[in-house]
């Protein structure tokens, strides 16, 4: 989300699970499909099967996705900007790249700030100090007309071609292999195989999850594969993209719906505190086009904001009081997983809703979260299971060794419903919104979690009525028009995320033309108006329950284009639409750049875009009108250069992981700032929670197995019959050097603890030759715990390191230090 | 148990004449290794299917769990890790269990009357009601695959799904594979099948790739395609030409007819020892 938003405008998975089937090159880097998404990876083989296509692996350890693929290539752990910063190079110096698409739809030609610099790995502007950068550097030069300056002969050295050929010349193939340990002929092969989708007919697709989120500079990786994907014109295409393979099967839901800290719903943001105005907090994000005649679609920014408030707040919500924009937190920071545990450790937290999630298990650094749990006046647990966070204050001998006597943490436990137990909405990775009902009664005095958290709102809006408060006026407005209070439905909550007319909606080209009637739901967003007259508590899921009916119920899988465009399943974000970006699938006459893959094209006898896709641009606005594909960029095109939107850098550079076998980068060996991402934070205190390669010599990795799904399906007998014991894996070599055999058990350290499990030695792990020496991986599945049916074990994330991406806070669970000794 | 719906055409220990009225097609499951990403939904929908859940066992320093076939695990995914090509590694994953052959050894080998059958459609069935445990099925597999169970003393395996099979339904592997690495229908069907899966490997550089349906038990209706035909003891140790054991082909092709010879001799030689000599009669004197 935090990378694909600032190259692309939206963050979210650009094309469909479906759609998989029509690339002719399929990359699994970041990721490990067949694995961690067994039933999604079937397009592949379809892709195999029906398009020859071929599938390239490059991974640490040889997966279950490399056992089917055509071609594997090893990687360090934590070095894939590298990688992809050789694969940026080497498209650019062998003329491999897709010419009329990156002059025309990304920002190739526009001019960066003179003052903008980048010398010895530090991009200018940086406070050491404060490990931030002040940004004002990391723009365009813009002209008098208020537009940037663009150089369409791509020969002004300050031109985003120009700079950013200059930034990966560095990364040659002697460079990448040297870093990233993988040897110079696989990622040449690699390299060239990639190449041949820079033609028009010609695509590859990458799928990625948490083997790229995951790392301290996990965003940029994946903003490197992004730039990859435009160089070879692979974005908004049928069989293209980038592919955001979410785990969760409703993780797309939480962050549309706005359930990261710093979010609202509809990727909107929380005001920070410097904006107590509302007019500035709204100009702010509502931005003009930064090209003539571009849509600038977050233009619209106070149209979704009104129209959210309204759902919250109702009749409370006036233009007088600026839609109750007082009533909204001002953050001075980010408040994400890892700063909520330090707060706790901190003691300045006093109880924990901990709904659906189980920290100590997932979270990292166990013994930092166990002793900030025992922090706590009192813990709340929603969820169907007794997880290891519920129990954390019990003694499970070596697994779970704390004292109970020490730890005055009240714990409530609140049994809710799981999926199939309830009706709703999930969220794929495709972005579609597929409705579900309910297939069976929640065991005892499980409830759902609407249920739950409707107890806890009523209970409280009743004290704050009773007793006043300091700040009461969110909970009192608060609407909560549901038949039944304390149990509103799936489909009331369904119907107000896709909002209604609160009066009637008109035309604004004729105010008589009423579009939507008051007390109508919205047919989308393209209804919603900033003036209060309609409601709609997520603004991209606009449309997803109209007049119709619930679209999400849908379940027509007709494909009239055999190309997997099944438009009338379900709904998918935004209005329908299944591949974003499509407006760059045809040339700048709105010809399709490949006909048998045709997603639109503009139909001129119609006066419209038409085709097997749901247009992403004004349906009626023919190409001489010149609006570029990417609608929600100011800019009308994608970027390369991701001027401020991201926190280390406009352009992606390789940092070692916070902790690295290496002791310092060798990119810029000789400026220790320039080790790891300086922009990543650490709390004071986490510092000396880092090991070095000295005590620590190999890299550890964790991972998920097919076999189970996160700490949940140890609980379940078959999932612990088919993998019912805590494993580690390492390589042969390392396995010979320390006189281990398969089977023994093992004791994997690092710097925060250590955990104890059976040894799987293997050829699949590979010992690399970095910068001359050899470094050795160390597999390390999660899914272990204390509680459930398979046989108990230590939690993983004993082991990782208390730091996160630098933009999302993601915690570095792929890459950090560890020892291993024989038990 | 006898299921109405399926013809029994061969009957352990049994010399009634088969049923041979309906036309049965001849069934078989593919399963191509080079699809197969290991993930186990075929175990768990064996076991769901089946009414069976196995220990909650050990990791034993591989993938593989169950480690091994059981009475109550009637398939499992075998992983080997072989370098055919120099430093190019191939994980080779192969669902084991039972081949179902034309010529079913454990068939041959039973002594027990209807503890095993095979259907007109291929499918070769334990009907566990009959089976005594002696364990001969075991020796005249040519795969290792019959287990018998500590609980009750029977031998298990994969029934190929029979019962699903009858009502028109295919096997529960087939039918919760993810990547579609396992297929089922016709055994002409399936090998079609599997010549444009050779087709393409062979495209993809495995010049040896082919199927696995081995002769030396009349073929199988359990298939394989191999990236590697030419060498299937690559895949964990599938035989290259499995054939029933001789044990069981003396006991069956050799010894039982002699035996049966001798039982024959015996009444016939008392039969002629009866016409020539004429009754045991007492001889008067001896009575005395």
């Amino acid at each position: 989300m935090a990378s694909l938003a600032p190259t692309f405008g939206r963050g979210a998975m650009t094309n469909h699970w479906v759609d998989i089937k029509n690339a002719d090159l399929i990359l699994i880097m970041g990721g490990n499909a067949a694995e961690a998404h067994p039933c999604g990876f079937k397009w592949v083989t379809e892709a195999k099967a029906h398009r020859n296509a071929k599938l390239i692996v490059v991974d640490p350890r040889f997966t279950r996705s490399a056992a089917v693929s055509d071609y594997y290539a090893p990687i360090r752990a934590g070095t894939d900007i590298a990688f992809l910063g050789g694969v940026i190079n080497y498209l650019l110096s062998n003329d491999k790249i897709h010419h009329e698409y990156v002059k025309n739809y990304t920002d190739f030609s526009f001019l960066v700030k003179d003052e903008f610099k980048f010398e010895n790995g530090i991009f200018s502007g940086y406070d050491a100090e404060k490990r931030k950068y002040d940004k004002a550097t990391w723009g365009y030069q813009m002209g008098k007309d208020g537009f940037v300056v663009t150089d369409p002969t791509l020969k002004n050295p300050r031109c985003v071609y120009q700079m950013m050929k200059a930034h990966y010349g560095r990364y040659t193939p002697d460079v990448v292999s040297n870093i990233c340990g993988t040897p110079k002929d696989d990622f040449l092969k690699v390299c060239e195989m990639i190449a041949e989708t820079s033609k028009s007919d010609k695509t590859m697709t990458i799928m990625y999850a948490l083997g790229w989120t995951q790392h301290s500079q996990g965003s940029q990786m994946i903003r490197t594969g992004a730039m990859v994907q435009l160089l070879l014109g692979n974005i908004g295409v049928a069989g293209g993209g980038m592919n955001a393979l979410r785990g969760h099967s409703n993780i797309q839901g939480l962050t549309d719906l706005g359930l990261l800290s710093n979010l609202l719903p509809g990727y909107m943001t929380l005001p920070g505190d410097a904006e107590q105005d509302y007019k500035t907090y709204i100009e702010k994000r509502a931005f003009k086009p930064l090209r003539p005649g571009q849509m600038s679609y977050w233009q619209n920014y106070g149209k979704f904001f009104v129209s959210n408030m309204k759902a919250w707040f109702g009749d409370a919500a006036t233009a007088k009081n600026n839609w109750s924009y007082d009533w909204l937190p001002k953050l001075d920071k980010g408040y994400d997983l890892l700063q909520v545990f330090e707060n706790m450790n901190q003691g300045k937290v006093n109880g924990y809703l901990c709904q659906g999630f189980n920290p100590l298990a997932s979270a990292p650094c166990k013994i930092k979260v166990s002793g900030s749990l025992s922090k706590l006046k009192y813990l709340v647990i929603i969820d169907p299971l007794a997880t290891e966070t519920s129990e954390f204050w019990q003694n499970h001998g070596e697994y779970n060794d704390v004292d109970p006597s020490k730890i005055q943490t009240e714990v409530f436990r609140l049994p809710s419903t799981c999926f199939a137990e309830e009706d709703g909405s999930l969220v794929s990775s495709s972005r579609v919104l597929q409705w579900h009902w309910k297939a069976t009664e929640p065991p005892g005095e499980a409830k759902g979690d609407p249920e739950i958290m409707a107890g806890i709102f009523l209970k409280l809006k009743e004290m704050y009525k009773k007793d006043g408060g300091a700040f009461p006026d969110p909970i009192l407005n608060l609407t909560w028009k549901h038949r039944q209070p304390e149990s509103p439905s799936a489909e009331e909550l369904a119907k107000e995320f896709s909002g209604k007319a609160l009066k009637d909606v008109t035309d604004p080209k004729d105010k008589s033309k009423v579009l939507v009637k008051g007390g109508e739901q919205l047919n989308g967003f393209a209804e919603l108006r900033d003036d209060g007259s309609t409601s709609c508590g997520c603004w991209i899921f606009s449309g997803s329950w109209s007049e119709k009916g619930n679209l999400m119920a849908r379940r027509d899988n007709s494909d009239p284009f055999g190309i997997g465009q099944t438009l009338n399943w379900a709904f998918a974000w935004p209005a329908n639409r299944r591949v974003l970006y499509n407006r760059a699938s045809c040339d700048l006459s709105g010809k399709p750049y490949d006909s048998k893959r045709k997603l639109i094209g503009w139909d001129a006898a119609a006066g419209k875009w038409t085709g097997s896709d749901i247009p992403d641009i004004k349906a009626d606005s023919a190409p001489v009108e010149g609006i570029n594909p990417f609608i929600m960029n100011p800019e009308g095109v994608a970027r390369f250069f991701a001027v401020d939107k991201m926190a280390e850098g406009p352009f992606p550079e390789h940092y070692e992981p916070m902790e690295s076998p290496l002791a310092n980068n060798p990119m810029h060996p000789d400026n220790p700032k320039a080790r790891a991402n300086p922009a990543a934070r650490v709390f004071k205190g986490d510092w000396e929670t880092f090991g070095n390669a000295e005590k620590f010599p190999y890299v550890g990795t964790t991972y998920r197995l097919t076999e189970h799904f996160h700490y949940w399906t140890k609980h379940v007998k078959l999932n612990a019959i088919m993998q019912p014991e805590q494993f580690v894996e390492i390589g042969e070599e390392l396995a010979k050097e320390k006189g281990i055999k398969a089977g023994d058990h093992v004791r994997v350290k690092s710097m925060r603890g250590f955990i104890i499990a059976v040894a799987v030695v293997t050829k699949r792990l590979r010992s690399l030759n970095v910068t001359g020496k050899k470094v050795h991986t160390i597999g390390i599945p999660i899914h272990w715990g204390f509680m459930g049916v398979a046989k108990n074990g230590y939690i993983t994330n004993t082991l990782t390191p208390f730091v996160g991406d630098a933009n999302t806070q993601t915690p570095e669970f792929k890459a950090f230090l560890v020892d291993i000794e024989k038990v | 148990m006898a299921l109405q719906s399926l013809d029994i055409k061969a009957r352990s220990a049994t010399t009634t004449p088969s049923p041979s009225v309906r036309e049965t097609m001849e069934v078989a499951k593919l399963i191509d290794i080079s699809k197969c990403i290991g993930c186990k939904a075929c175990q768990v929908a064996c076991m769901e299917w089946n009414d069976l859940r196995d220990e909650v066992g050990n990791n034993v320093g591989v993938y593989d769990n169950p480690a091994d076939l059981t009475a109550k695990s009637w398939t499992v995914m075998r992983y080997a890790e072989v370098e055919v090509e120099q430093n190019k590694l191939e994980w080779l994953i192969r669902k084991d269990g039972c081949m179902h052959c034309a010529d079913p050894g454990c068939l041959k080998a039973c002594p027990s009357p209807g503890a095993i059958v095979q259907y007109s459609n291929g499918i070769v069935d334990f009907h566990q009601e009959n089976c005594i445990g002696c364990g001969y099925c075991i020796t005249g597999c040519p795969f290792n695959v019959p287990r018998i169970s500590k609980q009750d003393s029977k031998a298990y395996k994969c029934t190929l799904c029979s019962d699903r099979i009858a009502v028109g339904l295919e096997p529960a592997c087939v039918k919760t594979c993810p990547t579609g690495a396992i297929v089922f229908g016709a055994k002409g069907d399936m090998i079609h099948h599997a010549e444009g899966r050779v087709t393409d490997l062979k495209s993809r550089g495995y010049t040896n790739a082919g199927l696995y349906d081995p002769q030396g038990v009349g073929g199988t209706h359990v298939m394989y395609v191999l990236q590697h035909a030419d060498q299937p003891s690559l895949y964990s140790g599938l035989p290259k030409d499995p054939s029933i054991s001789a044990m069981v082909g003396l006991w069956k092709g050799v010894a039982k007819p002699l035996l049966s010879l001798g039982i024959g001799l015996t009444v016939l030689a008392g039969f002629f020892h009866y016409i020539k000599a004429g009754p045991n009669e007492v001889e008067e004197e001896t009575e005395k």
